[in-house]
């Protein structure tokens, strides 16, 4: 490594009106280097690096690549000097190939395209050296998720970069797809590349990194050498505080039986079968976790549920009353919360404000309305406070929701919920998207729940979060529920054989 | 003989058809341009009025049909740099502004033509028929397809023209991700208003060299409304067409043959159908064709969305 630092960040700030982005913000990367930063939603991680890519400009400070001071006023001029930003948001356009998005914008506007093999045989030829699989005629559109983000890597490497920022580049990927990404990673920073990772997922940065800076509130405040550190010293840096993994709960047995499914079945949308007999218990007090790898039935059983999906066969019983098959007003109103997995389509309506968001489903009921008029003032003193109690960070109760970030939407969901004060409430992927503290906070706010007295089922691809709270453990596979086991995460190589769907195992007969 | 008189009556109709879809032809790809770059304008008919006004009045003053045609041409662009200020640059709502231009151009054009033309009652010299060597001696097919006006003509070369433009540039390569995701091309460093102002000015001029082609290629004169609702056709074309200019024309082609065929109907005395009926034919197929052809399978993703850089 040379004597001066291949990027050198100095004292950045940036403010987005009233918010403070970036609050004097210093960072070396060194050449070669797989650097990643950690930190939580809104700690200014992706500001950042959008600064370094010429997508926003800063307000202060300056940034030195190569031993120059740059001041980049836009993308192309970032990828003129070899830098490239692979964004959370890809920026292809879907109905056009690989290639035609390679060469966009590219050249002069008038050009006639007529280079159209040598782009493709440019393409290939990077395909194969790093094993990228990226055919350079198909159409974007076509592709899974984790085949896009491929190309889009490939688009920075065809544009010929030497420093690569990949943003939160493992949340929209499969545990397979994410294992070949940091491989690549690897092999990209063999060939000299500076790979800066953008992360919150501690297990993924540790595999990964040679150094990692931890971002919070606007700034990094530590750089360390992954060998010198753990997971845990990296969590309390992210947070400020130590967070505990381990949650405490109070021994009650659980109560009688809130909700009780017996032989549900149900089709995906595709019209396959996706839930074949499902039976399963809830009892009040209890937290009864869904685990499975995503895919296996689980997110058609949680819509079954809550009325979103229609049910072909079997029975739901809450609170002794036949729920099935009802449609999801009714559903909502026989004291049924649900925290649905696709927030934007089944949680929340983006463009309107958290109060409106806050009475969705009760804005025909007292207090919040009266004689067909909506009490503006109840409402807003109701949202006010599960913004507090919640520690919703918004302007005020008026804001469009979708102008949070995806961990306060979340919370909102989850405080409206909650303040419904339901028997049952149904749960699937409690912590998407949403960061270390704010996880803690939900978790923490379902076992008050639990300790009420409330019935809760939670669906999870995430083991941590279901170890962490739950009583009991059923996993699913292939749209039935394979087994029970108890939270013990000395039982994790089990509970993997369940997940694969291997049920011979002579530990499971109980 | 019977036979006879049938192909010639096909013939006829067939030339009446591709003449009767010239102004469709137009202002259906000028659209394409602008939808593929996201911009919906359903102002079409307002802009093809003070086309064919503007063409007309260029004529009028000057004689020549070539100026009368960029006359309607720089008209509908300037209409359409109206339509682009209020929904690119203010971000104004596309179908707000864009009927608004509707009536503007209804309005206006009544009003200019009643207080300068009306009075005059003369016409100009439309655009003769160019009769092409050896091919228009083709019997029935001679007559259909080579005895026509060269605007009719030139229809041929907008749309394989406008079909390069669009599919072999750089610039339409471009025109097409700004319709789809103007963040991706904005990233790749191309400015996405001046994309959508350059579309917007193609298809409202496309559109106003339509509306000339009503006054200075088809009638001698303007009356008001005169478009009588080709605008809205076009609009129909392009989803029917599923964007493709190269479709335009040949859906414009179909629809011409409606005109064609209402007219043609209307002058045989066996036929006994009211003409009120006949009349209708056209715009009947428009919503037949927008009913069987549903679906936005095709269209641009961000069709009539703003962009805003953050």
């Amino acid at each position: 490594m040379s004597q001066k630092p291949f990027l050198r960040v100095e004292n950045i700030r940036k403010r987005f009106g009233p918010i403070v982005a970036s609050d004097g913000v210093s960072l070396e990367i060194e050449q070669g280097e797989i650097h990643s930063l950690l930190g939580e939603n809104g700690a200014g991680k992706s500001v950042l690096m959008s600064m370094i890519c010429g997508m926003v400009r800063p307000d202060e400070g300056e940034i030195v690549f190569k031993g120059q001071s740059v001041r980049f006023n836009s993308p192309r001029e970032a990828i003129r000097q070899r830098i490239g930003m692979v964004h959370q948001h890809f920026m292809l356009v879907p109905n056009l190939t690989v290639a035609e998005n390679y060469i966009l914008g590219q050249g002069s506007p008038l050009r006639v395209i007529n280079d159209m093999d040598e782009v493709h045989a440019k393409i290939r030829e990077l395909s194969d050296r790093y094993a990228l699989d990226v055919r350079p005629d198909a159409i974007i559109e076509d592709l899974s998720v984790g085949e896009q983000q491929r190309v889009e890597i490939l688009k920075v490497l065809f544009h010929g970069i030497d420093l690569l920022i990949l943003d939160e580049p493992t949340a929209v990927l499969t545990p397979q797809e994410t294992d070949r990404l940091l491989s690549l990673m690897g092999d990209l920073a063999k060939d000299g590349k500076t790979v800066v990772f953008i992360s919150h997922k501690l297990d993924e940065v540790m595999r990964v990194s040679n150094r990692i800076g931890v971002m919070r509130d606007g700034r990094v405040v530590h750089t360390v050498n992954v060998g010198e550190t753990n997971a845990r010293e990296l969590a309390r840096m992210m947070v400020g505080r130590d967070v505990r993994m381990e949650l405490p709960r109070s021994p009650e047995p659980p109560g009688h039986i809130v909700l009780s499914v017996d032989k549900l079945t149900c089709r995906a949308e595709t019209g396959l079968p996706a839930v074949r007999g499902v039976s399963l218990y809830v009892r009040a007090g209890e937290i009864v976790g869904i685990a499975g790898v995503s895919g296996n039935g689980q997110t058609e059983l949680s819509l079954a549920l809550s009325g979103l999906l229609p049910v072909d066969s079997g029975r739901v019983i809450l609170n002794g009353k036949d729920i099935t098959g009802l449609d999801p007003a009714r559903i909502n109103a026989s004291s049924f919360s649900h925290i649905p997995e696709d927030r934007h389509k089944h949680g929340i309506v983006a463009s309107m404000s958290l109060s409106e968001n806050t009475i969705l489903q009760r804005y025909d009921q007292k207090p919040f309305a009266s004689r067909g008029m909506l009490n503006r003032g109840v409402i807003g003193e109701h949202t006010r406070d599960l913004i507090k109690r919640f520690r919703i960070k918004s302007r005020d109760e008026d804001q469009p929701i979708g102008a949070l970030s995806g961990g306060n939407q979340q919370k909102l969901v989850v405080a409206r919920e909650l303040a419904r004060n339901p028997d049952f409430i149904l749960v699937n992927q409690l912590a998407r998207g949403i960061d270390i503290g704010a996880m803690e906070f939900v978790m923490e706010e379902m076992l008050k729940q639990r300790d009420n007295g409330r019935a809760i089922l939670l669906i999870s691809t995430e083991l941590e979060e279901l170890f962490a709270i739950c009583d009991r453990i059923l996993v699913m596979f292939h749209g039935e529920i394979l087994g029970e086991l108890p939270p013990d995460r000395t039982r994790l190589d089990e509970l993997g054989l369940l997940m694969a769907g291997q049920t011979n195992q002579p530990a499971l007969a109980s | 003989m019977d036979d006879m008189m049938f192909l010639t009556f096909l013939a006829t109709l067939a030339g009446a058809a591709w003449r009767l879809a010239t102004p469709l032809i137009f202002a259906s790809i000028g659209e394409i341009f602008s939808e593929r770059a996201g911009v919906l304008n359903i102002g079409l008919e307002g802009t093809m009025l003070v086309g064919a006004f503007c063409g007309f009045a260029a004529a009028f003053a000057t004689g020549s049909i070539p100026l009368g045609l960029l006359a309607g041409i720089a008209g509908g662009m300037l209409f359409g740099a109206i339509f682009a200020f209020f929904t690119i640059t203010i971000k104004a709502d596309q179908i707000v502004v864009g009927a608004a231009l509707n009536l503007l151009g209804m309005g206006l054009t009544a009003f200019l033509f009643r207080t300068y033309y009306v009075s005059t009652g003369k016409g100009i010299e439309i655009a003769q028929p160019v009769q092409i060597p050896f091919l228009s001696d083709i019997p029935f097919l001679g007559e259909a397809f080579f005895r026509q006006n060269l605007i009719v003509y030139s229809t041929v070369l907008v749309a394989i023209l406008a079909s390069l433009v669009l599919f072999r540039t750089s610039f339409g390569l471009t025109l097409r991700a700004v319709g789809e995701h103007p963040k991706a091309v904005d990233v790749a460093g191309r400015d996405v208003a001046s994309y959508r102002y350059a579309a917007v000015l193609v298809g409202t001029g496309l559109a106003g060299l339509g509306g000339a082609f009503l006054t200075l290629g088809h009638s001698n004169q303007f009356v008001e409304g005169i478009t009588s609702g080709r605008g809205f056709i076009a609009l129909a074309v392009v989803v029917f067409a599923r964007w493709s200019p190269i479709g335009a024309f040949f859906v414009s082609l179909l629809f011409g043959l409606f005109y064609a065929l209402q007219l043609m109907l209307q002058a045989q005395a066996s036929i006994v159908v009211p003409y009120q009926v006949l009349q209708a034919l056209p715009y009947i197929m428009t919503i037949v064709t927008l009913v069987v052809v549903r679906g936005k399978g095709a269209a641009p993703s961000k069709l009539g969305q703003p962009y805003e850089m953050r």
